[in-house]
């Protein structure tokens, strides 16, 4: 406003690092068969991160119910399975808490049916269950969902193909390429090996960091047991980018 | 590096009822200044089959080039009504749709400033890993020295450019093709 008119800010603009290749899925995985007609063939044109990039979509305290996080307590009865707690923290590859972002998580319910209108597995509904929850992590990037042991359930992909019990996790970070969508499995599931989404990920080791772990120490006594379940979303480059406006 | 980030799994078929608490179509409610707007569209396959099972989100500047996130340091007016997050759950056709403002111009790499532009990641069955890519708008002059659309091989160009309704000006139509001859450019993010 008082500034002079020829005056030209500097905005410097620190982008993110590129996920090391091998932990990552290629889109096109034959083993996964519907990615053989969705996945783009022609060369991927590389992204500098600008500030459209950097930025991305804000949500507040005011955007989730605590009953959003309760997936037991969203109706008025209680829905049939296993209790179980799911909790963790979302870090940065620096290994900084991302705080206040929001996670989207949905599931199958114990039967292994999805409440959804195309899922027509012969598995029963529970009405007391609709299987999506929300939460925001806290100022140390800690969330924590109480939920039920999704079952497992057959699918299409080929004969007899099962998935291995999952929870659908969506999270926001603080820069729009931050954004992942990911599944998290429970520990000593024997379907994990036989899952094609699970063997699209190359690294061995970074398929089995998709796996909770049983945590003790949030289990609640008589009432749940417990599933720690960590997140690593990129880091920031270690050298800004230089940009200037007038 | 002390960590590695997380594996990306696919949405699967029922997103929806993991999506739709923040499904957005409407960005600009009454009040929200700057040129009103649709951007709709369909998805398909190398089949050129809709694909009824997608969501699309956008992420946009406001009509002056100001993100509504702490890290736009630049000095231009926040609007308090718009939040610059869209996401749209596609239907029976594969078709997506938006109403919403052109967003400002935003600063780019080398001091350049970017053409209006609106940030597009696809989530989708069969997408092991979200797709980004953008969105420009036909007719606008500032395309020809937009700092990433030139990054884009020429032939490609005008895959990323939503077309301009002849009979309605504020109608853009914009499709995604997931593969084959005419196939959408997407981003190495």
């Amino acid at each position: 406003m008082n500034k002079p008119k020829e005056e030209r800010v500097v905005t410097s603009v620190t982008g993110y690092r590129r996920p090391y290749f091998d932990t990552q899925p290629a889109y096109l995985y034959p083993g996964y068969r519907s990615t053989v007609k969705r996945s783009p063939r022609r060369p991927l044109v590389l992204l500098p991160h600008t500030l459209t990039e950097v930025t991305g979509p804000v949500f507040g305290y005011d955007d989730v119910k605590p009953t959003d996080s309760d997936l037991t307590r969203q109706h008025e009865g209680e829905p049939i399975g296993e209790r179980i707690v799911v909790s963790g923290r979302v870090l940065d590859e620096n290994s900084r808490p991302v705080a206040h972002a929001l996670i989207e998580l949905w599931q199958a319910n114990a039967a292994g049916r999805y409440r959804h209108a195309v899922d027509d597995h012969d598995a029963p509904l529970d009405p007391n269950f609709t299987g999506t929850g929300r939460v925001l992590t806290d100022g140390e990037g800690r969330y924590r969902f109480v939920t039920i042991k999704p079952g497992a359930y057959p699918w299409r992909n080929h004969y007899n193909a099962w998935r291995p019990a999952h929870l659908h996790f969506s999270l926001f970070g603080i820069g729009l390429v931050q954004r992942l969508v990911t599944q998290m499995y429970f520990p000593g599931d024997p379907l994990i090996q036989y899952d094609p989404m699970v063997s699209s990920i190359p690294e061995e080791k970074a398929r089995a960091r998709l796996v909770s772990t049983f945590d003790w120490e949030a289990t609640i006594p008589d009432t749940a047991l417990a599933f720690r379940f960590d997140i690593v979303l990129r880091g920031r480059d270690a050298t800004p980018m230089e940009s200037s406006r007038s | 590096m002390s960590l590695l980030t997380t594996s990306s799994q696919t949405v699967g078929p029922y997103v929806r009822i993991g999506f739709e608490r923040f499904a957005v179509e409407d960005l600009a409610p009454a009040g929200v200044s700057g040129e009103r707007i649709t951007l709709s569209g369909r998805i398909t396959d190398a089949d050129g089959a809709p694909m009824s099972d997608g969501v699309v989100e956008i992420w946009q500047a406001n009509a002056h080039g100001k993100y509504a996130h702490p890290e736009d340091a630049q000095d231009k007016p926040v609007e308090g009504l718009f939040r610059g997050f869209g996401r749209s759950l596609t239907d029976a056709n594969g078709g997506y749709r938006f109403a919403t403002i052109k967003p400002g111009r935003v600063p780019g790499p080398g001091g350049v400033q970017q053409a209006p532009h609106i940030a597009v990641t696809i989530f989708m069955r069969g997408l092991l890993k979200h797709l980004i890519t953008r969105v420009y708008f036909a007719d606008d002059p500032a395309n020809a020295q937009d700092p990433v659309l030139n990054l884009v091989p020429a032939d490609r160009r005008a895959t990323l450019i939503a077309s301009r309704s002849a009979t309605d000006k504020s109608v853009f139509t914009w499709n995604i093709r997931l593969q084959g001859p005419d196939e959408t450019v997407f981003f190495d993010y």
